[in-house]
């Protein structure tokens, strides 16, 4: 299974980011052969949509689950369209956030935020 | 004439000095651009007689002709499309009306439909105009550019600008003859200034300002127009009953005959500048 992480930073000790669309990075696990990558959210630099670009990003790396904060409306189709879980994160390191995800002590976030809540 | 009003931010009276300029002059349009929150019809009690819709093209996919390749998506610089599983996903409100898709689609897949996005809204001789975007759309851009096809070429025009110094402002200010910064003298205003002025000046527009809520703190601002020659065209001063007419929507120039011949002269002053 492969695993999404948005993360502040590009290492697999880095904190994750809560944010979905904006964050710099997001690592990528697979949990069958125990690989890790780091790749840079090109999306989190665009004007708008954002966060379809980074759904779209991880529909094309296959993912099965991600591990976030919050996922805003429209990226939150793109998940459900791909039928991608989302996973609400803690703000600790990556490696801790997979660990907790795999020992079931995270939640599954079913709601989503409006669309720019707090950016006004 | 076509004076634009603007401001580098919302709040500085940019909308008090726009109406109150279209009031002191004869024959003159008024064109409410701040299509986010439009409110100079709050002054000016238009009656409004027209409604003419905003439409906008977006993409929309014949299911029967795509067959998932998602070249559409990857032609969209606008992150409005994605395609997942074979499905294509459009998000109409993002959608910029380029046609990139379109035109990238192999299969002739996606046509072109229409889209409301909001209303223009005139009283009946168009002395009045104003826009408005629908509540959850991002992109105003259609409706300036449609209030800025009404506008009369003969007689005088006072364009009351969107807050802020983004692409919405540009539009809104582009074949203007004169634009009218308003601030007002704090830090935030001097700041918001000067962003407002390297925007006027890179599009090569004439420029003057007026100083809203005038105060004895009114220094830094006239310290910024001395060193860099920008002319203040007028002061409003900080008064209580100016904010006490503001407060029932009345215009400061009904509130006080002579500032109501100061925006006659402010008209005047700015009609020679022009002319010269
Ligand atoms: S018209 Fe342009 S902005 Fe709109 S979906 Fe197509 S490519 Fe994207
Ligand atoms: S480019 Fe055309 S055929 Fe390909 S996914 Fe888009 S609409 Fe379908």
């Amino acid at each position: 299974m492969k695993i999404c992480i948005s993360s502040s930073g590009n290492s697999m000790e880095s904190v994750m980011d809560p944010r979905f669309g904006r964050c710099e990075f997001f690592a990528i696990v697979d949990t069958e052969t125990n690989e890790t990558k780091i790749i840079d959210n090109a999306a989190a630099k665009s004007g708008g949509g954002a966060g379809i670009a980074a759904g779209q990003l991880l529909v094309d790396n296959d993912i099965e689950v991600l591990i976030t904060g919050n996922v805003g409306p429209n990226a939150n189709d793109v998940l459900k369209a791909a039928q991608i879980k989302i996973v609400r994160g803690k703000k600790v390191s990556l490696n801790d956030n997979v660990k907790m995800f795999q020992n079931k002590e995270l939640e599954i976030i079913e709601e989503t935020v409006p669309s720019h809540s707090g950016m006004k | 004439m076509k004076i634009a009003v603007l401001s580098g931010k919302g709040g500085t009276g940019k909308t008090t000095v726009s109406a109150s300029l279209k009031s002191s002059i004869e024959n003159c349009q008024y064109i409410d651009c701040d299509v986010e929150e439009p409110n100079g019809g709050i002054f000016l009690q238009p009656e409004i007689s027209n409604v003419y819709p905003v439409m906008v093209k977006v993409p929309e996919i014949i299911k029967d002709k795509c067959t998932g390749c998602g070249e559409c998506a990857k032609a969209c610089q606008f992150n409005s499309m994605a395609v997942v599983k074979g499905n294509v996903l459009i998000f109409p409100e993002l959608c910029h009306h380029c046609g990139a898709c379109i035109l990238a689609c192999p299969e002739d897949a996606m046509i072109e439909v229409e889209r409301q996005i909001g209303v223009v809204e005139t009283n009946s001789d168009e002395s009045f105009m104003h826009g408005k975007l629908n509540v959850g759309e991002p992109i105003s851009i259609p409706i300036i550019a449609m209030l800025k096809d009404m506008v009369k070429d003969d007689g005088n025009v006072v364009i009351d600008c969107p807050p802020g110094s983004s692409c919405t402002v540009v539009e809104s200010v582009e074949d203007c003859d004169f634009c009218i910064l308003v601030t007002e003298p704090t830090p935030f205003g001097l700041h918001d200034l000067n962003i407002a002025v390297e925007l006027v000046k890179k599009l090569g527009l004439s420029f003057g300002i007026v100083l809203n809520k005038a105060s004895e703190n009114s220094k830094i601002i006239n310290e910024y127009c001395d060193d860099r020659n920008i002319d203040i065209l007028m002061e409003i001063p900080f008064s209580r009953k100016i904010a006490e007419a503001y407060s029932k929507g009345i215009l400061p120039i009904e509130a006080d005959a002579d500032l109501k011949k100061e925006f006659g002269e402010m008209f005047r002053k700015i009609e020679g500048k022009v002319l010269a």
